[in-house]
């Protein structure tokens, strides 16, 4: 019975001729910058295929070809399959938060779509907080898929409470990296640089962080090296929830913390170096 | 040159929208605006002429909020633009001179992502209509040609209803046609009682909008005034030029014409300092007597372009 004038205010106020997303407070920004960010990045080919293409091919090839083979990671010995879900997983974060992040950031500036926006009364933070969640759902959207993937075609199955703890790591994870983004899109100041930049970034890193390669046939060097990376830290926390039932012990609060770490020294890095002026001389 | 009503003592007129003094602004060594004072008054469609690199960007990117000045007043809607609050961007709309449509969404999607960033934003609609794009409303804004997209970029500047308008190169690249289907836009946002800044290489443009045109060279306000009296363009003595009947040269002109003739090659006369009802009847007196004909008469007075390249020359 209490729920029908509910029912009926939502109805009202749904219906209702709304004002506009900055009359109705920085979170209806917010969710306004996100709706249309989101529809953007759906519409952008390379967007569809670096976020949610590749990762997927990806994973079908390496867990169908290599995935009934096995390996150790952390200490344990796992079907190949159940060390592929986890290390793409943590591709993909990279991929939508970093990869396709930096690009499109890098575009949106030479194109001068970054100095129009701000020529209008939205603020930095509500432009930024939009794109940052936008890249979060996407990365939450993009996490389900594969984990649907990797258990009705590989069995990779998850508890809940690894799913929780993977849930704290998507979360913190996407963010973190989302500010490392922004911090290289600032250093860059020539959008064809952007795509050499995250490659040159990324692809070592996927290969010593136990994303395509297994720990075990890596030399210690390599991996006390890629453990100071976002990547690795990314990838070892999955792991860690693709290997225990608990929330306790499938969480991993010292990778969260190194991620947490990242995040916030790009980002108040990122504060005093990013620009929304496409690179011109003044005239 | 200093401006209209600044000649007292500084006091600023109660209508300016804009208004810079001593403008300046350095980069590393060199000073790109040099002392740059402006009024534009409300209502007005003001034109800001001047050659790449006489500073003209760094202006308008001042006014913008873009850029901080180095020294100087500047004052743009009564606040300084630099260190203004959001709340003054809902007053200005600006369009750039280079920028691309907001990729993936449509005309009518993007100016309602760019509605919800005001308080008190245009309908899309209304805007849509406006510009003349009403039939593009659902294609995808990348798609549009380039007149169109220019035309979106008024949209965008206009959904917030801004007071103040900045319009850097608006009609850049089009053709003639789709140029003044712009200049139709422009005029238009006169009606609605908008102030318009304008920033343009086209003479044409500015003549034909203008109330107002301020030129810009080497970092200094060179000339101000109307279209009609911009560096005492009215004041000018106008032109006779023709082309010399074959067989004669300009020493068999009338000696009180001859002393004035200037060649300017190809068999063309121009005779400066003209009085011009005296002078074409001296000269079609000579003509008639001769039973020559003077073939490509012709009477002008300088153009606004003429008077631009001659403020601007050597910069």
């Amino acid at each position: 019975m209490v729920l029908l004038p509910l029912f009926s205010y939502l109805l009202r106020r749904w219906c209702a001729p709304r004002a506009s997303a900055a009359a109705r407070g920085p979170l209806a920004l917010v969710a306004h910058q996100v709706r249309y960010d989101l529809l953007a990045s759906f519409r952008n080919p390379r967007a569809r295929f670096f976020t949610f293409i590749f990762p997927v091919v990806l994973l079908v090839i390496l867990a169908g070809v290599f995935g009934s083979g096995h390996t150790v990671i952390l200490g344990v010995r796992v079907k190949l399959a159940r060390f592929y879900v986890p290390g793409i997983l943590a591709m993909s974060i990279i991929a939508a938060a970093y990869t396709n992040l930096v690009i499109s950031l890098s575009a949106l500036r030479a194109a001068g779509v970054l100095k129009r926006r701000r020529a209008t009364p939205v603020s930095p933070a509500a432009l930024v907080a939009g794109q940052a969640l936008t890249t979060l759902v996407i990365a939450l959207v993009m996490s389900a898929i594969l984990l649907l993937l990797g258990g009705l075609a590989y069995g990779v199955g998850f508890s809940l409470g690894a799913l929780a703890a993977l849930a704290c790591t998507v979360i913190v994870g996407t963010l973190a990296t989302a500010a490392v983004g922004y911090l290289v899109a600032g250093l860059i100041a020539n959008p064809d640089a952007a795509q050499p930049v995250v490659q040159l970034t990324t692809l070592p890193l996927y290969f010593i962080s136990s994303v395509f390669i297994p720990e075990a046939s890596l030399t210690p060097a390599l991996r006390d090296i890629a453990r100071v990376f976002p990547v690795e830290r990314l990838a070892d926390a999955f792991q860690r929830a693709a290997l225990h039932g608990s929330f306790t012990a499938a969480v991993s609060p010292g990778d969260l913390l190194v991620l947490a770490i990242w995040g916030a020294a790009a980002a108040t890095l990122a504060a005093r170096r990013f620009s929304w002026m496409p690179s011109t001389a003044g005239g | 040159m200093s401006a209209p009503g600044a000649g007292d003592g500084g006091g600023r007129m109660p209508d300016a929208v804009i208004s810079l003094r001593d403008l300046r602004k350095r980069y590393g060594e060199k000073e790109a605006v040099r002392g740059v004072d402006l009024e534009v008054r409300r209502g007005e469609i003001f034109a800001f002429l001047g050659p790449n690199g006489a500073g003209k960007t760094t202006t308008v990117e001042i006014l913008e909020g873009f850029r901080r000045a180095s020294a100087g007043e500047v004052r743009v809607l009564g606040a300084d633009p630099w260190a203004a609050p959001g709340r003054w961007r809902e007053r200005i709309g600006v369009v750039l001179q280079e920028s691309e449509p907001e990729p993936g969404l449509t005309a009518r999607e993007c100016l309602a992502l760019y509605a919800g960033y005001y308080r008190a934003p245009r309908p899309v609609q209304e805007t849509l209509e406006l510009v003349g794009l009403a039939e593009q409303g659902e294609q995808r804004a990348s798609a549009l040609s380039g007149g169109q997209r220019r035309r979106l970029d008024v949209a965008l500047a206009l959904i917030g209803d801004p007071e103040l308008i900045f319009l850097d190169e608006p009609t850049t690249g089009f053709d003639p046609a789709a140029r003044r289907a712009a200049w139709e836009v422009i005029a238009g946002l006169r009606a609605l009682g908008k102030t318009v800044f304008l920033t343009t290489h086209y003479m044409e443009e500015a003549e034909r909008l203008a109330d107002c045109i301020a030129v810009i060279a080497d970092g200094r306000i060179v000339a101000q005034g109307t279209p009609q009296t911009l560096g005492d363009r009215q004041r000018q003595a106008a032109q006779i030029s023709f082309i010399l009947p074959p067989g004669t040269g300009p020493g068999d002109l009338p000696p009180a014409l001859a002393e004035r003739a200037l060649d300017q090659g190809g068999g063309r006369v121009a005779l400066s300092g003209a009085s011009v009802a005296r002078d074409l009847h001296a000269l079609s007196g000579w003509a008639l007597e001769r039973g020559l004909e003077l073939d490509d008469l012709e009477v002008r007075r300088p153009t606004l372009e003429d008077v631009y390249l001659k403020l601007t020359e050597g910069s």
